[in-house]
């Protein structure tokens, strides 16, 4: 497979081109039932005020993360292989917000069976507010012949850290 | 971790405590995973990744179609009803057992750490089982006064491969009165 992001190709300090989105109450309510997740907190606007004591319904976070991995697979193509992702919840994203997707590569490693790994820290950006974080650690080929979703059991590490 | 009584918080039950590290809420998917809620979650994030679109990608790179990893808890999520059902089902009932027996109306999903293993492949019957972790000291945060909480839940597909772990800090509370 070629023609798609390679490990070589990435740098500490590279920043993966922004993604900005308009959200919506469809976004919430689409995204909250396309993760079937059906609390009220994610439809209901009464609710949400008045049980949550937020100012609407708001973004649920599994819909947050498909966001997050639409934003990184973007930049990576098909062969990005998701290892680990870990997300901070500061804030909720509403509807009339514009969320703002941005990332800066953290580090480069290759683990001991070869698995060529980048970290990023991906913010989700509403504004100058950061409210959702995540840190990402994806696989990407070595080469043009390497393609991460062919490992299996012992060639496959998604906890797998460097030492930057 | 700390079951030290405060002023302002119960005490962390004798019962609680002993969840703490052991397997509770075994449970199957209630369906096997299907390509209508993969193109549900891409579309919902325009999401136009070919791995999820076109056969020959995914042919290539997978071995087939399989579900974006980070549809995980999707595939043991509870239908909203369901037949004789008489009470909601609830996913992650091990955070909203502690939030009944911490009595802290309120939570939050505060961290999420989610590590992929085996992709999920269509067809996969998924199952997941959770972990209580650990249960803090009262903490004080903007939200109000409660505890933080960690629970980790396994996902293993039909063959009791790794598919993934999920890794949640919650913060159960109080709303703070005015």
């Amino acid at each position: 497979m070629t023609g798609y992001l390679l490990h070589g190709d990435v740098s500490v300090g590279d920043t993966p081109p922004p993604l900005g989105v308009d959200v919506t109450a469809t976004t919430v309510v689409l995204g909250a039932l396309a993760s079937r997740d059906w609390r009220p907190m994610h439809h209901d606007k009464n609710f949400a005020v008045e049980r949550n004591g937020t100012q609407d319904i708001f973004l649920n976070t599994p819909n947050q993360a498909a966001w997050f991995e639409r934003y990184v697979t973007d930049w990576t193509g098909p062969t990005g292989r998701l290892g680990r992702m870990t997300f901070r919840m500061n804030t909720s994203v509403f509807p009339g917000d514009h969320m703002v997707f941005d990332a800066t590569v953290t580090g480069t490693h290759v683990d001991a069976v070869g698995c060529g790994w980048v970290e990023l820290d991906v913010a989700l950006m509403v504004g100058d507010v950061a409210t959702t974080t995540c840190a990402v650690q994806v696989a990407l080929p070595i080469d043009d012949d390497d393609n991460p979703w062919n490992r299996r059991g012992d060639s496959w590490h998604p906890d797998s850290k460097g030492d930057n | 971790m700390s079951g030290s009584p405060t002023t302002d918080l119960a005490a962390i039950p004798t019962f609680v405590l002993d969840k703490v590290g052991q397997v509770q809420y075994e449970e199957d998917g209630g369906f096997p995973v299907e390509h209508g809620y993969i193109w549900n979650t891409c579309a919902a994030t325009e999401n136009g990744n070919p791995l999820f679109w076109d056969e020959a990608v995914a042919d290539e790179l997978t071995d087939g179609p399989i579900a974006p990893p980070t549809m995980l808890s999707v595939w043991f999520r509870p239908h909203h009803w369901s037949p004789g059902r008489t009470e909601p089902a609830v996913p992650l009932q091990a955070h909203f057992d502690l939030k009944d027996d911490l009595d802290l109306p309120e939570a939050i999903i505060s961290s999420n750490t989610i590590t992929f293993h085996d992709p999920v492949r269509i067809g996969d019957r998924i199952r997941s089982r959770q972990v209580l972790r650990s249960v803090s000291d009262p903490k004080t945060t903007k939200l109000g006064r409660g505890r933080f909480w960690v629970i980790d839940v396994e996902y293993l597909n039909q063959d009791d491969a790794l598919v993934g772990v999920e890794s949640y800090t919650a913060f159960g509370y109080r709303r703070e009165t005015r």
